[in-house]
């Protein structure tokens, strides 16, 4: 710890700290716009210059380390000052530089109210300008679907460089040229290649970099803002959802250090032009082979025939990937009540099982464990399609180096190096018997992490493949005190919590794929699932938000709540519960989807005990206590992966395949978007440059 | 006049042979292993003694400068980069050393790789030197096959030697941008700290000379420190090459002593000044970043470090730019200015957006097309700039035209009322900037 | 510097010439391993130099993919340094020097004849063979105004002379690089007063100033028999001991046996000592401190004993 004098207050820092680090924890501000936390430091903007007593020049706060500064000649300790006449001018300077060649267009620029530029300028700024020269001119460039330039408007602080360079890990971005006729660009305005590259735009810190589906909709004063969590995948990303009246205009990002950071994807991101078409704003039922307008009573009364006159082992339940944790909870309910055992919230058939305990299907290590990792192995998981934020984070421990990442599975470009292992389920055996050279370097790591992908878990053997990751995940040390490295990396938002709900088949009753075959069932209800096709013969109900696959079936379509109309909880892949809220209403006569189940239990016979959100929370705290540490990971108890492993089985032939083909259309909401099918042509047009 | 056996540089006209043999003759490569087996610290003990100032500009002491590499290795390769971007405007003496001296930069890089434990260096000559380039591989190859340099050469110490080059950018002369450019870069000033001896090329403790410090260190060495010492003025000692430019009858480059006044230099070696010393209008006494110095400052001024400083000057690379009655004083700076829009980097905002600023504004009142009140507003922009950037060339971008408006406001003033009168006059262009 | 772009007209390809290629290895092997990014500007230059002076996009996709670098990375370093052309220039591109130290020697002349003979700059005369840019300073501020045509520098130019290299050169004549007023270099013109001394170039000076080392042995080891002898009064024993604690580096004997042969010969050639006298004559008229040679090296040597001591 270092002694330091700021502004005459008297703070002990850690050497390591940074001026400006030390500066904010004297309760100084330190106006920057180059510097980011998560970034490496440029120094560039000189907008953070404090003086140093001693230093003939003030210096950049950002960049400085407390230990570069020299005690006085009786040691006394380094004396900072952040309001001195030299930082004031050094301020006014420097902010005086920023606006000779920034546009004066604020009142039609998206970053208006909300700009770096516009709120320091009104702090540190002078009123009025000297600047008798033309402006600069610079051409907008293209760089993508999602981005927005307006290139006039850019202070070159790189951080867009940066973050596409170092957490995105593509080098997309650059700034051509030099002096003051520096550009960022892409290479030749080509559209960037970063599943997170919407990011940029929040770490824009003026308008130059905005985003383009939400361009000219909304100022940022007249949304009410609604903090929430993401669907879109595993991670459980925390968001803000803004929203005029009950249209969502845009999404973005919250901190949370152990989850996504700062960070989303740009599904996150982009997705809300998905909640606005598509959808199913009514009850519909199907009439002589089409579906027709109906009335909510009409709707159950055709249910209510069909599950009457149907046994309860020919019912069927199946809960889709975007569902929250309360409606699962009214469906199993609903299932046990009509006593059906055949419920399943596995529509993408993983071999996951509650019965081997919560270890064996969270991700044991969780998401800010990976930056402890020494040694990763990819199991039929490509990380950078499935949880491009979590792949972030392996990146950021991957540049901390000493890293050796092993994959078994797809060879993608996964942002950093890797090596590849195999394609499937005899290199992990290799690996689990110790055969395999890789095995030595998961044996020699402390903390080594195994990453279970659902590609190589699910369909025909995948219980096999699951059971000989455990035992290659015990064999090498994965499993010990304080660290469990048996890490299951989900895809869908529901996942998790469908399997605390035990969203599993019961005594003899079927799994999500026997439901969906030819005849196996009467009726089948499909609460949001709309990755499985339900085979012709059963009476489909569809509950849920988008006239996707699953609605195309129904024979009655229950139109429900998107994740931004409802409050409900969400346990994320690392077993973490988040509760999103409500941002706005469902459209028409939609409504939240454990109201919809409650009414429908109703009419079914099967009355379910809650009348409210809240009763229906309190019934399930009590069922399963663990829903109410919100926002808490409990390390699982692990014993259960001994058994697992002892499973075996006949592994599958063949390699793993990955569980997301299409990272932007993965979901009923991400394929009504426009944006994302944007995205997704993009992806898949992409010629690769010839030098990467 | 400096007497001839104490110039080190005694092929700076290229007169006799570049070749090691004659080289050898001239003393170059003279005892060499004699030097390197007196051992590190008598080397640079030797040269801070010497009282050696780097030739590049700074005028920071070379022998303080090698003392900053660790002494031991932690793993890491230790490098020597020499500096031979010479690039600051009125500034041609690298040039000289390495197409007609090289070998006396080789060996000099032998000794200062030695003295800091390094077995790598780098030199890396600015791109458009391509002869000089060509020249000093010669040299280098010659060495090579001389096995006065290698993996196993006859001075005991494994040494390499590799010519670089940059493509354009002033702003690799600054040491940091040049390890930049040197890694494959745009060559960015980086922040200091961390310092070069601690973490330069490649991360590398480096140290990075200007041609002329290390060319010199060889017949430093050899004549001793006290010899070195014993030439010039108190703090401002040695040898130095000087390059007048500009109104002289006869501009040369030539070495002389540090400290040798303004009126000798010219009078001795340039045939004095275009229309003799009344017609001195002023002198840029360091190359194109330093103030300059009006003539009845600068006349009889020693040209030291000192003493140029106390004229609120400076010697910089010892760039003599003489300019005589004739010159149109403002359009010279605002072509000064220009450059440094020019070879900005566009790192820092004061430097981005000051040196366009500043450049445009001295462009207007070349012609008059100004405010007087300007003339202040100027003045104050160009202290945003200085001392607010990551590196040197803010100042260096603010302090000519900080000197112009010292010592010519009234020439400035007379523009603006001159256009004034006469709003639709078109002053000629004398020093117009073609390229806008 | 003004905004640079590629230009609308470009190559399909680019690749290296065998022999290129090959010089491109030798480049990259100056580097670490790992550091083959450092070889971008080298290689672009030669990508440069051999693809008519400018520099095409398949050129910068080329030269990534061989260092392996993003092709970003590369465009940056193409648009940051100002020698790499990016669209194309005539046969003989002339790059003039426009900076202060040329302007006062005359540059706007040569920009004149520019402008005459070639247009205005960037731009390539019908026939291909011509283009300018006005450029920054080039290093060669004694002989401006100058220019630099290809890779060569034409120095001490008038419009006459720079006129009739431009007449030449269309011409296919030969030209003389360097000066064009029939300097050698940057002396001063047809009056060197500098390097007359035929000592400085006969081989006189070498070895001469061993014998300062010598010297400085020798007192060194007469003090140090001086001070046993006084210490101890065993002169005897004390000469044939080596004194402890003295590091070898620094020992004259060693020295002298590594010397090639020919240059203890050469030290003690005639002319020695007549520079070792020149050397004490304090006629250095501008040094302030004249001091002796032999006195300071006195001074030095008895502060080296004494941090020995």
């Amino acid at each position: 710890m270092t002694k330091l004098i700021v502004d005459g207050i008297e703070v002990d820092v850690p050497a390591d700290y940074t001026l400006l680090q030390a500066c904010e924890q004297a309760g100084a501000e330190v106006p920057r716009f180059c510097f980011h936390e998560r970034l490496s430091i440029a120094g560039n903007c000189r907008m953070c210059l404090v003086e140093v007593k001693g230093a003939p020049k003030p210096v950049a706060s950002c960049a400085w380390g407390v230990r570069d500064c020299r005690p006085g000649p009786n040691g006394e300790p380094p004396v900072i000052s952040t309001r001195s006449p030299m930082v004031k001018k050094a301020r006014e300077g420097v902010m005086e530089f920023l606006l000779i060649n920034h546009p004066l267009d604020c009142p039609i620029c998206d970053q208006g109210g909300e700009c770096d530029l516009q709120d320091q300028a009104m702090a540190y700024g002078v009123d009025s300008s000297r600047f008798a020269e033309n402006k600069r001119a610079v051409e907008d460039k293209y760089i993508g679907p999602l981005v927005k330039t307006q290139m006039n408007r850019c202070i070159q602080c790189t951080r867009c460089v940066r973050f596409t360079t170092e957490v995105a890990g593509v080098a997309d971005l650059g700034a051509i040229g030099r002096g003051e006729d520096m550009e960022i660009t892409s290479y030749l305005e080509n559209a960037m290649r970063s599943e997170l590259q919407g990011n940029v735009i929040d770490l824009c810190p003026v308008g130059a970099l905005t985003s383009k589906p939400y361009a000219f909709k909304a100022r940022p004063w007249e949304l009410s803002k609604t903090e929430s969590v993401d669907v879109m995948d595993a991670v459980g990303s925390n968001i803000r959802v803004d929203a005029r009246g009950r249209e969502v205009m845009r999404i973005l990002p919250r901190l949370h250090e152990a989850v996504n950071e700062e960070w989303i994807s740009d599904k996150t991101r982009f997705i809300w032009d998905g909640l606005k078409t598509q959808r199913l704003d009514r009850p519909y039922v199907r009439e002589n082979g089409r579906l027709r307008p109906a009335s909510w009573a009409e709707a159950f009364a055709a249910i209510a025939a069909r599950v009457k006159s149907a046994r309860p082992e020919r019912v069927g339940f199946i809960a889709g990937d975007l569902a929250s944790v309360e409606e699962m909870f009214a469906l199993k309910a609903l299932a046990d009540k009509l006593g059906s055992a055949n419920i399943d919230g596995r529509q993408d058939g993983t071999a996951l099982d509650p019965r081997f305990g919560r270890a064996s299907y969270l991700f044991n290590a969780s998401i800010v464990g990976i930056e402890e990792a020494d040694a990763i192995l990819l199991v039929g998981t490509n990380p950078r399609r499935e949880a491009p934020v979590l792949n972030a984070r392996i990146r950021k421990r991957w540049r901390m180096g000493q890293l050796q990442v092993g994959v078994i599975g797809e060879n993608a470009d996964l942002t950093y190096d890797t090596q590849a292992l195999g394609a499937g389920a005899e290199t992990l055996a290799e690996i689990a018997s110790g055969a395999h050279s890789f095995a030595g370097v998961l044996k020699a790591a402390q903390k080594p992490l195994i990453v279970v992908g659902q590609g190589a878990i699910s369909g025909e053997g995948g219980l096999a493949v699951l059971s000989l990751a455990a035992k290659a995940a015990l064999a090498v040390g994965a499993v010990k005190d304080g660290w469990n490295g048996f890490s299951v990396l989900h895809t869908a938002a529901a996942r998790v919590g469908a399997l605390d709900l035990g969203l599993v088949p019961g005594q003899g009753g079927l799994d999500a794929a026997a439901m969906a075959k030819a005849g196996a069932l009467d009726v089948v209800f499909l609460l949001g699932a709309d990755e499985i096709a339900v085979e012709p013969g059963a009476f489909v109900v569809y509950q849920g938000t988008h006239g996707d696959r699953g609605a195309h079936r129904a024979d009655v379509i229950l139109p429900g709540a998107a994740y931004t109309e409802k409050a409900g909880s969400y346990v994320n892949t690392e077993g973490r519960v988040q509760l999103g809220n409500r941002a706005g209403f469902p459209p028409g006569d939609a409504r939240e989807d454990w109201a919809i189940l409650r009414a429908l239990s109703d009419v079914l016979g099967a009355r379910l005990a809650f009348d409210s959100l809240q009763q229906l929370r309190k019934a399930l705290y009590e069922a399963h206590p663990h829903f109410a540490s919100i926002d808490t990971v409990a390390p699982a108890d692990a014993s259960g992966l001994a058994a697992l492993a002892e499973v075996g089985g006949a592994l599958p032939r063949g390699p793993f395949r990955g569980a997301v083909e299409d990272l932007y259309l993965t979901n009923p909401i991400a394929r009504a978007s426009a944006v994302m099918a944007e995205c997704s042509a993009l992806a898949k047009g992409a010629v690769p440059l010839a030098a990467e | 006049m400096l007497h001839d056996r104490d110039r080190i540089f005694t092929n700076l006209y290229g007169l006799q042979s570049p070749g090691l043999e004659a080289a050898k003759m001239r003393g170059a490569w003279d005892g060499t292993k004699f030097l390197l087996e007196k051992g590190r610290d008598w080397i640079v003990d030797e040269m801070k003694k010497s009282g050696l100032r780097g030739r590049g500009g700074a005028g920071f002491p070379t022998g303080l400068k090698w003392s900053f590499m660790p002494k031991q290795s932690d793993g890491r390769p230790h490098y020597l980069v020499v500096n031979a971007d010479e690039s600051e405007p009125g500034t041609c003496k690298d040039r000289e050393i390495m197409r007609h001296d090289p070998h006396l930069l080789i060996e000099g890089c032998l000794i200062a790789s030695f003295s800091m434990g390094a077995n790598a260096c780098y030199i890396y000559i600015r791109g458009e030197y391509i002869a000089e380039r060509e020249a000093l591989q010669r040299a280098v190859d010659e060495a090579y096959a001389a096995n006065l340099v290698g993996k196993n050469n006859v001075h005991g110490w494994p040494f390499d030697i590799y010519v670089s080059h940059g493509a354009g950018a002033y702003i690799c002369g600054e040491e940091t941008a040049l390890l930049e450019s040197l890694e494959g870069k745009k060559g960015m000033p980086r922040l200091k700290p961390p310092f070069p001896a601690n973490m330069g090329l490649y991360g590398c403790p480096t140290t990075v000379n200007n041609v002329e410090s290390i060319a010199v260190a060889g017949t430093i060495l050899r004549r001793g420190a006290a010899w070195f010492a014993g030439i010039g003025r108190p703090n401002n000692v040695g040898t130095k090459l000087f390059c007048v430019s500009g109104h002289v009858n006869k501009p040369c480059n030539v070495e002389e002593a540090m400290g040798l006044t303004f009126r000798e230099l010219i009078d001795t070696h340039c045939g004095g000044i275009r229309g003799g010393w009344d017609n001195l209008l002023a002198v840029i006494p360091g190359g194109s970043s330093v103030p300059l110095v009006p003539a009845e400052q600068i006349a009889d001024a020693y040209m030291d470090f000192d003493t140029l400083r106390n004229l609120k000057s400076g010697l910089g690379t010892a760039a003599v730019i003489v300019m005589d009655k004739s010159t149109d004083i403002v359009r010279a700076i605002a072509r000064i200015s220009y450059f440094y829009k020019h070879e900005s980097c566009g790192q820092c905002t004061p430097c981005r957006e000051g040196t366009g600023w500043m450049w445009r504004v001295l462009n207007r009142m070349a012609e008059g097309r100004a405010q007087k009140r300007e003339i202040d507003m100027l003045l104050e922009v160009t202290t945003q700039v200085e001392g607010h950037t990551i590196c040197a060339l803010g100042d260096a971008a603010a302090w000519p035209v900080q000197g112009l408006i010292r010592h010519f406001r009234h020439e400035i003033e007379k523009r603006i009322d001159d256009y004034s009168a006469n709003p639709h006059s078109e002053p000629a262009s004398a020093f117009g900037v073609a390229a806008e | 510097m003004s905004v640079r772009r590629l230009a609308a007209q470009q190559p399909e390809s680019f690749a290296f010439s065998p022999e290129n290629l090959a010089w491109a290895q030798t480049q990259i092997a100056k580097f670490p391993a790992g550091r083959q990014a450092s070889a971008v500007i080298p290689l672009l230059w030669r990508a440069q130099e051999q693809h008519d002076y400018w520099l095409p996009r398949a050129a910068i996709e080329y030269v990534a993919k061989m260092l392996d670098m993003p092709v970003i990375r590369v465009l940056e370093v193409a648009t940051f340094y100002t020698m790499f052309n990016l669209s194309p220039v005539g046969r003989y591109f002339i790059q003039l020097c426009g900076t202060t130290p040329c302007r006062l020697r005359g540059a706007d002349d040569i920009v004149a004849v520019c402008k005459s003979r070639i247009g205005e700059q960037s731009t390539v005369t019908a026939d291909g063979m011509f283009s300018w840019l006005e450029v920054e300073c080039l290093g060669a501020c004694c002989n401006a105004p100058m220019v630099q045509i290809n890779n060569d520098y034409y120095e001490d130019l008038t419009p006459e002379s720079f006129n009739k290299l431009l007449d030449d050169l269309a011409a296919g004549r030969p030209v003389q690089k360097g000066p064009q007023n029939g300097r050698h270099a940057s002396e001063p013109e047809s009056a060197v007063k500098t390097l007359q001394d035929p000592a400085l170039y006969d081989g006189s000076v070498v070895g001469a100033w061993k014998k300062r080392f010598e010297e400085e042995e020798a007192r060194a080891r007469q003090a140090a028999a001086d001070k046993e002898a006084a210490d101890r009064a065993l002169a005897a024993q004390a000469a044939a001991e080596p004194r402890p604690g003295k590091p070898d580096a620094t020992r004259p004997q060693q020295a002298a046996a590594d010397t090639p042969a020919d240059r203890v010969a050469a030290g003690k050639a005639p002319v020695a000592p007549t520079e070792r006298a020149k050397a004490a004559d304090p006629a250095k008229k501008l040094s302030d401190k004249p001091t002796s040679k032999l006195k300071d090296a006195k001074a030095e040597t008895g502060k080296s004993d004494e941090s020995k001591g």
